[in-house]
Parts: C-alpha cells; sequence; structure tokens
C-alpha cells in the first residue's frame, strides 16, 4: 500500500509556470481522475507525481520518501506510468511488448521467471488482449494498441497506477472494460491516478475528482462535490446540466459560454 | 518470452570462419587453400609474406570495422527507434574523414599516428551530437537525415577547401584514394592504431544494450521503466563515434555497411533491438569481409575500392527501405 502525497507543488517548463502551490493526497484503494481543460498542466503533474519532471518547489512523495530522489529502479517498482498516446516503434510480439512491464524488477523479456509469465498473461486477459500474444504490435488497431500498452503499465504491478488519457482511443465498449480494469486495480488495493477529458466517465468511474485549470488545483473531491455546473462554467467555459439519473451523476454540456 | 536460440550466430560465426579462409586465399598472388594456410602457420617463405602480412591484416581489419560498423547501426536505430538511422547517413563518416584531413594536412603526423584515430573520432563524434541535438529529441528521420545531410555537406566542404588547399599533388592522390575506403596495403600498424578503439566502442554499445529494450516503447516510457535514458545516449553516440573514427582514420570512409547489417538479422532474431546488436556486428563483419573479397575477385585495372562498393550495394538499398516504410517515416518519431 503506497500513499502519494503531493506537497506545495511547483514546476517550470522552460520559463513558464505549468503547476502552482498543488496540494493532493492520493489514497491507495482509491481511483483518482484529473480532469481539467487543454494545458491545465494535468500532463505535467501526472509526470511531476512519476519522477519524470523536477519540482521546482514543493515535493511529490511515496510513502514520505521524495519521488525525485528515488533510485530510478526502485521508483519505476513502485509507479507504474502510462504516458499519452504511446507508440511501439518495431514490429515486437504483443505478449513482448506487455513483458517490457516486467524490466523494472530486473526480467528480461525473454527469460521471464513464472510470476513475470504471470503477470503479462493477467495484465493481457484484463484489458481484453488475451490470445493477441503473437500478433505483431504494428499490426493492432488504435485501441488495441492502447490497451496494449496499459497490459504494459499493468504488468508492472505496481502499487501505483498513473495513466494519461488511457482510454482516449477508444470506442465506448472498450473504455468501459479499461476503465472497469483501472477500478479494479485500485479496488485491489493500488494507488490509481487516470486523466480522463471525459466528464461522465470521469463521473461513472472516479472514487475522487482533482480539477486543474491553468496550473492550480481548482477542487478535489467527490464526483458530485467537484462536477457543479458553476466550476463547469468557470474552468471549461462551457454552460452545462449536471443531473442525476438512477443515482449517477450526468453531465450534459451545452454551448460554450462567450469570451471563456 | 523464452525464445529457442537462434542457430543465427553459429550460423555467422562458421560464415566468417569460411570468409577469413577466402580472404587469405584471394588476391593477385595465386596461393592455394591448402598453401595458405601451411603458409598461415608455418613460414612458407614468400608465401608467408603475402598471407601474414599483406592479407591477414585485411581480413582482421574488415572484421573488426565490419563488427563495429554492425553494431553501431543496430544500436543507433535502436536508440533513435528508426530502422534507417546509420553513421553514414549522419554524416559522420565525411565528419571523421575531415577530422583526419585536418590533422594529415597540419603537416604535423603521417597516416601512421596516434593523432589520426583520435582527430576522426572527434569529427564523427561531433557530428553525431550535432545532428541529435540539431535535430531535437522528438525529430522525425526526415528532420534526422536532413541534418545529417548538412553536417556531412559541412565536412565534406571541409575536406575539399583541405585537399584543394593542399600544395602536394601527390599527397592530394594519396588522400583521396584514402576517402575512397579501402583496406589495401594495410598493416598489422593499422590493425593495432584501430583495436583498441573498436573494443572500446563495442564496450560501450554492449552495455547499453539492455536499455534498447524499454526505448522501443518511446523516451518516456523507458524513463518510466526506470531506464537512464540520457547515460544510454551517451554510451551509444560514444560508441558509434569512436568506432566510426577509428574505422575511417585506417580504412577511409566506408559506409551503410551499418544501415543494411541490422535488416538482414531481424528475420532471424526479431525486431528488440537488444537481439539484435550481436548478430548485426557478425553480419557486418561478413558483409565487409564478403565486400573486401569481391572487390579483389572484380576483373579491373586498379583494385575496385571496398567503400564505392558498399555505397553501390547500401544506396539502392537505403532508397528500398525507404519506399517500403515510405507511409510511416513521414510522420513517425525518431
Amino acid at each position: 500500500m503506497m500513499r502519494l502525497e503531493i506537497r506545495a507543488l511547483s514546476v517550470d517548463l522552460g520559463a513558464r509556470r505549468a503547476l502552482q502551490g498543488i496540494d493532493l493526497s492520493l489514497e491507495p484503494g482509491c481511483l483518482t481522475v484529473l480532469i481539467g481543460p487543454n494545458g491545465a498542466g494535468k500532463t505535467t503533474l501526472m509526470r511531476a507525481m512519476a519522477g519524470l519532471v523536477q519540482p521546482s518547489a514543493g515535493e511529490v512523495a511515496l510513502n514520505g520518501a521524495p519521488v525525485a530522489r528515488m533510485r530510478a529502479s526502485a521508483r519505476a517498482r513502485a509507479i507504474a506510468y502510462l504516458p499519452q498516446g504511446g507508440t511501439v516503434a518495431w514490429p515486437l510480439p504483443v505478449e513482448s511488448v506487455v513483458a517490457l512491464g516486467r524490466l523494472p524488477h530486473g526480467e528480461e523479456p525473454d527469460r521471464l521467471p513464472a510470476p513475470g509469465r504471470d503477470a503479462v498473461a493477467a495484465a493481457l486477459l484484463s484489458v481484453g488482449l488475451a490470445g493477441f500474444e503473437n500478433r505483431p504490435a504494428t499490426s493492432l488497431s488504435g485501441g488495441e494498441r492502447a490497451r496494449m500498452l496499459l497490459a504494459r503499465a499493468l504488468a508492472t504491478q505496481a502499487p501505483v497506477l498513473l495513466a494519461d488519457e488511457p482510454v482516449a482511443a477508444l470506442d465506448p465498449r472498450h473504455q468501459l472494460i479499461v476503465l472497469d480494469g483501472i477500478k479494479a486495480c485500485a479496488h485491489a488495493g493500488a494507488t490509481v491516478v487516470a486523466i480522463l477529458h471525459d466528464l461522465n466517465l470521469a463521473a461513472r468511474f472516479a472514487d475522487r475528482i482533482a480539477l486543474l485549470d491553468q496550473g492550480k488545483l481548482e477542487a478535489s473531491g467527490a464526483p458530485e462535490v467537484v462536477l457543479t455546473e458553476a466550476r463547469l462554467a468557470s474552468s471549461f467555459g462551457i454552460r452545462a446540466r449536471v443531473a442525476t439519473e438512477d443515482g449517477r451523476l450526468l453531465i450534459v454540456p451545452q454551448s460554450p459560454l462567450p469570451g471563456a | 518470452m523464452p525464445r529457442p536460440p537462434s542457430p543465427l550466430i553459429p550460423g555467422l560465426i562458421a560464415l566468417l570462419g569460411a570468409l577469413s579462409l577466402a580472404s587469405l586465399v584471394i588476391g593477385p598472388a595465386p596461393i592455394s587453400t591448402l598453401a595458405a594456410l601451411k603458409a598461415f602457420v608455418s613460414d612458407e617463405g614468400a608465401a608467408s609474406i603475402v598471407v601474414r602480412e599483406i592479407r591477414l591484416p585485411r581480413t582482421v581489419l574488415a572484421l573488426m570495422i565490419g563488427w563495429v560498423f554492425g553494431l553501431s547501426g543496430a544500436a543507433l536505430q535502436g536508440m533513435l527507434r528508426n530502422p534507417l538511422a546509420d553513421t553514414a547517413v549522419f554524416g559522420a563518416l565525411q565528419a571523421a574523414a575531415f577530422g583526419a584531413v585536418l590533422v594529415i594536412y597540419s603537416g604535423l603526423v603521417g597516416t601512421l599516428s596516434w593523432a589520426l584515430p583520435f582527430a576522426a573520432i572527434a569529427g564523427a563524434m561531433l557530428s553525431i551530437a550535432l545532428v541529435v541535438a540539431v535535430a531535437g529529441r522528438s525529430a522525425t528521420i526526415v528532420v534526422l537525415v536532413l541534418a545529417g545531410l548538412a553536417v556531412g555537406s559541412l565536412a565534406g566542404a571541409g575536406t575539399s577547401l583541405a585537399i584543394s588547399l593542399s600544395p602536394n599533388p601527390f599527397a592530394v592522390t594519396e588522400i583521396v584514394f584514402w576517402l575512397l575506403g579501402s583496406f589495401e596495403d594495410r598493416s598489422v600498424v593499422h590493425v593495432g592504431l584501430s583495436a583498441p578503439f573498436v573494443l572500446m566502442a563495442s564496450l560501450l554499445i554492449l552495455k547499453a544494450s539492455s536499455g534498447l529494450r524499454a526505448l522501443a516503447l518511446g523516451e518516456e516510457t523507458a524513463r518510466s521503466l526506470g531506464t537512464d535514458v540520457a547515460r544510454l545516449r551517451g554510451l551509444i553516440v560514444a560508441g558509434a563515434a569512436i568506432g566510426t573514427g577509428a574505422s575511417v582514420a585506417v580504412a577511409g570512409s566506408i559506409g551503410f555497411v551499418g544501415l543494411v547489417a541490422p535488416h538482414l538479422v531481424r528475420p532471424f532474431v526479431g525486431y528488440d533491438p537488444a537481439r539484435t546488436l550481436v548478430p548485426a556486428g557478425l553480419a557486418g563483419a561478413a558483409l565487409l569481409l564478403a565486400a573486401d573479397c569481391a572487390v579483389r575477385l572484380i576483373p579491373s585495372g586498379a583494385e575496385v575500392k571496398v567503400g564505392v562498393l558498399t555505397a553501390l550495394i547500401g544506396v539502392p538499398f537505403f532508397l528500398w527501405v525507404i519506399a517500403r516504410r515510405r507511409a510511416e517515416l513521414v510522420e513517425a518519431p525518431a
């Protein structure tokens, strides 16, 4: 069980301040969804959580230890990170790509021990790619590729999973399958953070939502607390109706607000 | 997943043995296979001089240089996630040649000096580093090739300038032939001059091998998997530059072996960049030694330069790979 604590985090990208004074605590067993308009700093925040970008001020700590100062190998075993829009350079078999998730454990993809093989098989099953083991990765459709890359992150079996837009390229059915898998991962005890643009999916799957706008954390909490019509107007610049149907939050964007 | 050991490596080693024997036999002095073997192991007078002092050094040089080019090509292709990467495409050969020519024309050293490989290595390193820096981390192959073309052209212009300003026409002829790339008239001194650098280049590149696997998924993912991407780039760029510089210093400009070799072995070992390295090195050695045997067999007044032959084979191969992968090359980040 690992707790990810973000304290007074600021990040500069070149001359631009991308994140400003973020405080956020991410609990094990909980799926936190990061939302926010384009350019709000969601990916930068996730990269800082993964230890891939140095904070200008503040820190990200994993069970109290600053992530930026962890050894790369220890960090890779603790935090699995799925960047957005990943590609595979070579026509490697799907199974070999997913097996790369075992590298942090010192397991080479062509010589996986039994636990590694089990982790790869379980990851492929959870994203619905069982039977794809020997397909060349470059022959997959966009959706299949996205699921394969998620399986690669799941195969690490890290206590923290960070997924940047894991369902962006997927059809609705696979969006639901993948987010069910991610949620199951959280409920099995992992600390899980996902960036989503679809507010309805965020409302449906998140245990907790963090709303970023212009590098600042505007709100965080349960979906019904964060996703209000007023916040959607001020952060996203849209007029939207927020309703509840069968106990579920429903967001219906209606029009862009003038001058927002 | 567990893969059965490929028969490729033993096969390539056997091929190298056969080619090495052929290389000791082929040449203007007619020596049979048996006589060549006898002359190699015992003192057989003139035949031993031909085999040991003329044909053996060129055989060893072709093996070493082919190996380091194949290894560098496979490592650069893995690092840049692109099947078109090679030291020749980055202008490293021209830059190494320019470094060496500068040293020779400064008049301070001859072509057997230790300063030569160092100058050539500096030129190669500068060119690869410049291309990678100018093209940027997420450059497309088009940008990389254009940057390589520019750097290579600049180095080529520098070499031309040095040649045109040379007061000595004999030195000019010598340097032009040297630039064409050849193993003709190379001695054990040339082997000694390049061997430590080839060894160093091989160690640097092989040290980076396992990190190349993770890089197949891009730099960001590789970093998240614990790979030190900056160190890996440093090892490969240094290894490729040292190997290229040392090779150019003793054998002139021989290109495209590193581009072709990895493509030859991938049907056997798959696309895992780490598994490609050693077989590509062995295939490079076989390719270059075969080319050096071939130039000795082509009937012509003077021996055809091996660098000319590798370019004649390599450039059409380069065009073929571009044509085959045209669609993805337009947008593929390097």
